[in-house]
């Protein structure tokens, strides 16, 4: 009933509570596609907007019609809402996408990465580099690692179960371990703590 | 996810709204009943049953009454009133208020729009009469339901809660959540799993929606 410009994306595109950078729109598309087709939707909208305020401020300056200055401005007021959504909806993501860093490390699985736009996995790039520059910068030396140990940590070795098949990992000096689904083990922390936030395997509590 | 991302925070109670909140975006989607005072030329075609037709450029008639979102509304509006007028959603008229000055808890909040506080404090920008009534109504209302809101959200451990939240606006359904949040935090801690490292949230979600998408 309310014509395309009353902006569908933000209800439709995001819910506050749901989670990362997927679109959950319908339709053939999957991924960041559907995601372009929704914007294009609207800068369409936006951009016929525009022409038809064009246009009607060129009559109303020379055809003596400033009847029309009503009609210019609730368009002119369409257009910056649909701005608003637009900017709004594509800085929520840039929001998610910066928390992937601290949440899933500096490498996105591949399930994530297809719903990113290319600029949004530039951008995450960027934010990564900014990040690793700023971690070097402390601690002297050495630099320090401030997205492990995210909890305060009671030791340096703890037991893990693992919840998924995921082979062969590398403790210390070539050591190695399997690990297989429920086995368990008594791992250094800081090597397990991206596989315990991925999923993979279980912080056992003594 | 929830720990790293921070979403813009809603600005609806305060003089302004936050234009990246997206909280505010829907907040201010909600309508309210305006009056055209000058005719609206080529815009009939978006309100039919109003529209004064061809020969009058398909314009919508000084004096039509329209319910618009409150973005609009806000956008048209000046003090000079030249272009529309808005009256103010009865629940934000006497009637409602003084339901709410009697017992403020029994109101179903969540159906009365859901941005209750948040919409009531923006239409205070529209200059009306009873602007000093609206905003003591506001804050006497939740003045009333807050002390509810605060022992409950503190004393749901682990259990289903829609009933406690049914009829909470959003605001106030926000403030549970945090309330929940600390009562949850501090169980953890006491059980001693402060220190376990826990999978993200996010990782854990995209798991589960990952099925869903395979089976559309």
């Amino acid at each position: 009933m309310w014509p395309g410009w009353f902006l569908r994306l933000p209800a439709r595109g995001l819910d506050g509570r749901r989670l990362a950078p997927v679109t959950r729109r319908r339709g053939p598309e999957t991924g960041a596609g559907a995601q372009e087709d929704g914007l294009r939707q609207v800068l369409e909208e936006m951009k016929a907007l525009y022409e038809q305020n064009q246009s009607d401020v060129n009559e109303a300056k020379s055809g003596g019609r400033s009847d029309l200055i009503p009609t210019i401005k609730f368009r002119h007021c369409s257009l910056l809402r649909n701005q608003r959504c637009t900017v709004a909806y594509l800085y929520d993501r840039l929001l998610r996408i910066r928390a992937l860093r601290w949440e899933c490390g500096s490498v996105l699985p591949s399930a994530l990465r297809f719903h990113m736009s290319a600029e949004e996995m530039e951008w995450f790039n960027h934010y990564k580099k900014s990040l690793a520059t700023y971690m070097r910068s402390l601690g002297g030396h050495e630099g320090l690692d401030i997205t492990q140990d995210m909890k305060p940590p009671k030791n340096l070795y703890i037991e893990v179960r693992c919840l998924k098949d995921y082979g062969e990992f590398e403790v210390d000096d070539g050591t190695s371990v399997l690990l297989k689904k429920n086995s368990q083990h008594l791992l250094p922390r800081w090597k397990c703590e991206q596989l315990i936030r991925q999923g993979i395997l279980e912080h056992v509590l003594s | 996810m929830s720990e790293a991302y921070f979403r813009v925070e809603s600005g609806a109670l305060g003089p302004e709204e936050n234009f990246l909140s997206l909280d505010d975006i829907l907040m201010s989607h909600e309508k309210l009943p305006v009056r055209t005072e000058i005719p609206m030329p080529r815009l009939g075609t978006f309100f039919l049953d109003r529209s004064g037709g061809s020969e009058a450029d398909n314009a919508i008639p000084q004096g039509s009454k329209l319910e618009l979102p409150l973005w609009l509304a806000k956008g048209l509006f000046d003090n000079k009133r030249r272009i529309l007028s808005v009256e103010l959603p009865k629940i934000y008229q006497e009637g409602w208020r003084t339901v709410f000055s009697a017992d403020a808890n029994v109101v179903d909040l969540h159906k009365m729009g859901p941005h209750f506080y948040g919409f009531g404090s923006q239409l205070l920008h529209f200059d009306s009469p009873e602007n000093t009534d609206i905003s003591q109504s506001l804050l006497q209302t939740f003045v009333g339901r807050f002390r509810r809101i605060m022992d409950s959200s503190q004393n749901a451990y682990n259990e289903d809660t829609s009933a406690l939240v049914a009829r909470l606006d959003e605001m106030e359904r926000g403030l549970f959540q945090t309330g929940q949040k600390g009562l949850n935090d501090f169980q953890n801690w006491e059980k001693g799993q402060a220190s376990q490292i826990t999978a993200s949230n996010l990782v854990q979600n995209y798991t589960k929606r990952k099925f869903t998408d395979m089976e559309d």
